[in-house]
């Protein structure tokens, strides 16, 4: 097979605080090869949003990212000069965000926008830029793209303007993008459309592409690779399949019961739910993070957790050799 | 645009209608003119024959309207004291108002945003906290005094700088930058929050997520929305430094606008107050109306519905 396009590994992100450090991130890892998509799932503060940034170089100064290996396309991007980074970014990494409302700069039109991010990338003449962006436009759905472009965000909705955003990142066809939960400040039809095209889009001009989210139903519809985030760690990781079919952590087993399947939830029936809060990641940490909210822990589990993987490559973390009761084909719409 | 544009001078000719009328009215809330202008030991019969003349005795409406159309076409009577044109009198005094004005906010504006931007792009460091020390210190001395120790060191001591006197540009040196000092921190503190908010937001982020340079995402993409509450400050210190730098212009005996003001006022000379009263009320609502304009270039959800 080939190389990966992006790999990760043991990552870590601290934030230094009044209090200590809080240890936002805490060794994960993964790879990610041309034309997959790899879709990192978890709750809000479990750092899957912190990772893309890490990755795109665009974390506050403040925070301290560390890794064995940050590698895209075989370039090592812990030590890049800030002006290399700056040719990758937007050039062949690109990153979508999660708020389309304010992600534009309200005093720009969309064209130049547009323009500006081929432009940056490319010595070309605007004409070209221009042309480049009614193509995009096109691409994503807009209709009239031509007349847009002398438009300004505000006169567009949410999610004509996560289209914009869409092809803005895809303006200088990377190879890797990055979507930060993209259609959670959508409505849900809007939500659906903007993940169909985004899916198409990817499998057109084969990118790799990390959809970070902490919904399920998108993750089953398009992930090739599923990562399981919770306090600051991979807890499991592996194909789509696997984790769908063969859940092995109990926090992913809790996530897939929380989902209502349609013609098998019944109306009325009580949802699954995982009891309790995300511990505090300030300070040091040991054993399992998910222990003080796992139905199966056991004392052991307040010391070092050993990872578990299968040959195939399906990997997690639980002193439980193997939990394996199968998910009941509870695999969401 | 244009829509916005006519809808804006419209109130700003409104304003200005509004603004003449209770300019004219001082005349007659500071007592009877005709007496005023007679003097002391006047008679009766003479503050009679001064009311005819002057034309006190018509109904107000009349006298407005009279006065307004003579002002529009520049005609602002005669001045009491001076015994000249009032409109002669201020052309010649306004010209130095005017370019002191101008250099003022030229030199607050050119100090103040460069050093706004460099403390928002380094918060809590040196730079900022120097930037914090130049607008307290602006904002916390008179410019009286500041204008006389300025005087010391340069003209006196130094001997570098003519300390008063209006016959040449090393004239205007001082006045500029007192005047300039005076508006310079709140412009500066403005453009510090501006910039600090603006640079919290998600369009900055994306705009380095498209690989922009840090100057790229400064100056294009955060100053622009950034700028915009200090266009507006910077039109309203505008209007007050062409209508109220008397302080300054006395210090440095620059006979302009604001000096003249204070002399018609204390020899309660009406014709003179009245037309800088108007004058300086234009001043506000022009550059009002001209930041209105700036700020809905600036910003298309201003002007773009």
């Amino acid at each position: 097979m080939s190389d990966p396009i992006l790999s990760v590994h043991d990552l870590t992100i601290d934030i230094p605080m009044g209090q200590g450090t809080m240890h936002a991130v805490r060794g994960i890892g993964f790879d990610l090869k041309r034309g997959e998509t790899l879709c990192i799932v978890g709750e809000s503060g479990s750092g899957k949003s912190l990772t893309s940034l890490a990755i795109m170089g665009l974390l506050p100064k403040n925070l301290k990212r560390a890794a064995s290996r940050l590698e895209f396309a075989r370039i090592d991007l812990q030590h890049q000069k800030p002006r290399q980074m700056r040719d990758l970014r937007g050039n062949r990494m690109a990153m979508i965000f999660q708020e389309p409302m304010t992600s534009l700069n309200p005093a720009y039109t969309i064209g130049d926008q547009l323009e500006e991010a081929y432009l940056l990338h490319n010595k070309t003449g605007r004409a070209e830029a221009r042309a480049r962006a009614v193509a995009l436009l096109g691409k994503v759905g807009i209709t009239a793209a031509e007349s847009r472009l002398s438009q300004y965000p505000h006169q567009l909705s949410g999610g004509l303007r996560q289209r914009v955003m869409i092809a803005m990142a895809l303006m200088c066809a990377p190879e890797l993008i990055i979507a930060d939960e993209p259609t959670t400040a959508l409505d849900v039809t809007i939500q659906a459309q903007i993940l169909r095209l985004l899916a198409d889009l990817q499998r057109e001009m084969n990118m790799a592409m990390i959809l970070v989210t902490h919904d399920l139903g998108v993750v089953a519809r398009i992930a090739d690779k599923v990562a399981v985030m919770y306090a600051g760690e991979v807890v499991e990781q592996g194909t789509a399949q696997e984790i769908f079919r063969h859940p092995r952590h109990p926090y992913t087993r809790g996530l897939l019961r929380c989902i209502p399947v349609p013609g098998k939830t019944k109306p009325g029936e009580h949802l699954g739910s995982i009891p309790g809060i995300v511990p505090s990641l300030i300070g040091r940490m040991e054993g399992c993070a998910f222990r003080t909210r796992c139905d199966v822990a056991e004392a052991a589990c307040a010391s070092a957790v050993p990872e578990r993987h299968t040959e195939t490559g399906h990997a997690w973390r639980c002193i439980h050799e193997n939990e394996g009761h199968e998910n009941e084909g509870r695999v969401p719409a | 645009m244009l829509a916005f544009t006519l809808k804006r001078l419209g109130l700003a000719v409104l304003v200005t209608l509004t603004v003449s009328l209770l300019s004219f009215s001082l005349l007659f809330m500071s007592g009877d003119p005709a007496s005023a202008i007679a003097g002391e030991n006047a008679s009766a019969s003479d503050v009679d024959a001064i009311r005819a003349l002057y034309g006190f005795d018509r109904p107000f409406l009349v006298q407005y309207g009279d006065w307004l159309t003579s002002a529009l076409r520049g005609d602002f009577g005669q001045s009491y004291y001076f015994k000249m044109p009032v409109s002669e009198l201020i052309a010649d005094r306004l010209s130095i108002t005017m370019l002191l004005g101008v250099c003022g906010i030229s030199f607050a504006l050119l100090t103040a945003v460069p050093l706004g931007v460099a403390a928002a792009m380094r918060p809590n460091t040196l730079i900022d906290r120097t930037a914090l020390f130049i607008s307290v210190m602006g904002q916390a001395m008179p410019s009286f005094w500041f204008g006389l120790v300025l005087i010391v060191i340069f003209s006196i001591r130094l001997n570098w700088l003519p300390p008063s006197g209006s016959n040449g540009w090393q004239n205007f040196i001082m006045p500029t930058v007192v005047l300039g000092y005076y508006a310079m921190p709140a412009i500066m503190r403005l453009t510090r929050a501006g910039m600090l908010e603006v640079l919290g937001a998600d369009y900055i982020r994306t705009a380095r997520a498209k690989g922009a340079s840090e100057m790229r995402v400064m100056f294009k993409h955060a100053l622009r929305n950034a700028v915009v509450p200090v266009v507006s400050l910077a039109a309203v210190q505008m209007g007050f430094m062409l209508g109220g730098s008397i302080v300054v212009e006395s210090i440095f005996a620059l006979h302009g606008a604001g000096y003249l003001a204070w002399e018609s006022i204390a020899r309660n000379d009406l014709p003179t107050v009245q037309a800088l009263i108007l004058i300086f009320s234009l001043f506000y609502i022009v550059f009002t109306f001209l930041s209105d304009l700036a700020n809905a270039w600036l910003d298309p959800r201003i002007r773009v519905g």
